[in-house]
């Protein structure tokens, strides 16, 4: 029982990231246990997004080993990406991109089921968006639309969320409420949460676990001994003060 | 004077053309491929390909070339390969994209309409004019469908719709956010592959209608009328397929009944649907 709940979902071993033969990153390892909220900081060009990349087989990776659990492998990573302009004008509703979610689950299969539809409907109950189900994807405000895509995610897994900057140009009410309702995936849902983020001030409130990607190698740890690390004085120290 | 530039024929006469076969057929085909032009209308619009589906009809024009000089009869059969070939290959090239896609686009789209053009002249046929404004404008070719032709067409179309329909959510998806679903492990170049065949395939066939220069009007004017009313992307392609069969019977009737050529009457009349959709969806954007 206590084995299977502390069970690591993802172990990642002296991993080296980036482009071709261009590497971002090196040494990079850390590991990821149920019920674990992960935040993944570091300043820009560091490659936190290679790494995102990287966990979710979008791109080769340069060496290393990257670990999954059976677990995780069966239900894969519900992924939350950065916004892209593209999408902004597409027309779609609400319900339409939510229920795509299970698109991997259908394999195959051509429509839906009943059971998928419901899902869906539970997931945006959850996510306070059931009344938006209708709308039009572009008629949405910053925080709607990131819920949304929470919801599709969260459709897609029930295991390991991946957020890459949830909360990047939301306003600090709207953040403050993303970060509310991550929290709860993680206390209540029980879903574990790998997040990138800029705002070390606001995560370290929140995180388990912090892992700060530097250059040439990595700080892994929990919050607390991150917050007694040279990285985390330097990094978070700095943000606390102000 | 307006009589004398149009030359309309009177309704006895009109509805005199309904006894011959050719016009049935070309009404039936002409159906089936602005239905299948549309559905695609969408996800080329949003993942930024309008200009694949014109360059993939210019290179059915040169492929209709050598097909028609080298003598072949159901010139089909060159045609429909050699455009899914392109159709792959542009695709491919856009993801890796280390020369700039819309230069190569650019690069074998005229190339392949220079060289068509180069051939139809070398081969010393007659009427040069003739042939070449057939296939780039369509003119009357619908109206002069073998029954080969037709049950070609009609083969093809039915097999599109059986696709779309098929991978109507996956097609969604990859048009949507395909890092997402990538990301979860559908495979979206599958599916990215299977759109692009689909695309050549409706090209091919619409060329028969509207002539390889018009085909991109076929394809997307009725997704951005659609765009510009519905917010779902299930109400926009049930809109797109009807309005483009609407358009396009109507184009084809009024093409019959004015003399004028069957391909340009037809996109006129996309385009003045899109007018009307564009000012209805603006107005109710006001109200």
């Amino acid at each position: 029982m206590d084995t299977n709940e502390r069970e690591t979902l993802l172990s990642c071993r002296d991993l080296t990231l980036g482009y071709e033969n261009h590497a971002v990153a090196e040494h990079i390892g850390f590991e990821v246990t149920r019920g674990d909220y992960l935040c993944i900081v570091g300043e820009n060009g560091r490659g936190k997004s290679t790494l995102v990349k990287t966990l979710l087989g979008l791109q080769p990776l340069l060496g290393g080993q990257i670990e999954r659990s059976p677990a995780l492998k069966r239900s894969t990573i519900g992924y939350l990406p950065q916004q892209t302009p593209v999408q902004r004008d597409f027309p779609a509703t609400v319900e339409e991109i939510v229920i795509s979610g299970f698109l991997k689950k259908c394999g195959l299969r051509p429509f839906y089921t009943k059971r998928e539809r419901a899902k869906a409907e539970e997931k945006m109950e959850r996510l306070g968006i059931a009344a938006l189900k209708k709308r039009c994807y572009r008629e949405l405000s910053g925080g709607q639309l990131q819920r949304v895509l929470l919801a599709r995610a969260l459709c897609a897994t029930d295991t390991l969320l991946l957020l890459d900057e949830p909360v990047a140009g939301l306003d600090p009410k709207v953040t403050q409420e993303m970060y509310g309702i991550i929290e709860g995936l993680n206390r209540e849902d029980g879903i574990t949460i790998l997040m990138i983020s800029h705002d070390i001030a606001a995560v370290l409130g929140y995180a388990t676990h912090i892992l700060h990607v530097m250059h040439g190698s990595c700080f892994f740890g929990t919050t607390e001994e991150y917050q007694k690390s040279e990285a985390g004085k330097l990094f978070a120290g700095g943000d606390h003060a102000a | 004077m307006r009589h004398e530039l149009l030359s309309v024929m009177s309704w006895a006469e009109f509805i005199s053309f309904f006894q011959y076969p050719f016009v049935w057929r070309a009404v039936i085909v002409g159906t089936l491929i602005a239905l299948v032009a549309a559905l695609l209308g969408v996800t080329l619009v949003l993942k930024r390909f309008s200009f694949i589906g014109d360059g993939l009809s210019h290179v059915a024009f040169g492929a209709m070339a050598v097909a028609a000089v080298a003598g072949i009869t159901n010139q089909m059969l060159i045609i429909l390969p050699v455009t899914i070939l392109a159709a792959v290959l542009l695709l491919r090239s856009g993801r890796k994209a280390k020369v700039n896609g819309d230069a190569r686009l650019a690069l074998i789209s005229v190339s392949a309409l220079a060289i068509g053009y180069l051939i139809y002249n070398l081969s010393g046929s007659s009427n040069v004019s003739g042939d070449v404004c057939t296939t780039l404008f369509g003119s009357t070719s619908i109206l002069e469908l073998t029954p080969f032709d037709l049950w070609m067409s009609v083969g093809l179309s039915v097999a599109v719709v059986i696709v779309f329909v098929l991978l109507y959510h996956k097609i969604f998806a990859v048009t949507f956010d395909e890092t997402f679903y990538k990301a979860s492990g559908v495979r979206t170049e599958l599916y990215d592959l299977i759109i692009a065949v689909v695309i050549a395939v409706i090209i091919v066939l619409a060329m028969d209608l509207v002539g390889s220069l018009l085909i991109s009007a076929l394809v997307i004017f009725p997704a951005l009328s659609g765009m510009r009313l519905f917010k779902s992307f299930k109400r926009v392609t049930v809109f797109s397929a009807i309005l483009s069969v609407v358009c396009a019977v109507s184009g084809l009737l009024l093409s019959i009944w004015l003399s004028t050529p069957v391909g340009s009457t037809i996109v006129a009349v996309d385009l003045a649907a899109f007018a009307a959709c564009s000012l209805v969806g603006f107005t109710a954007k006001r109200a």
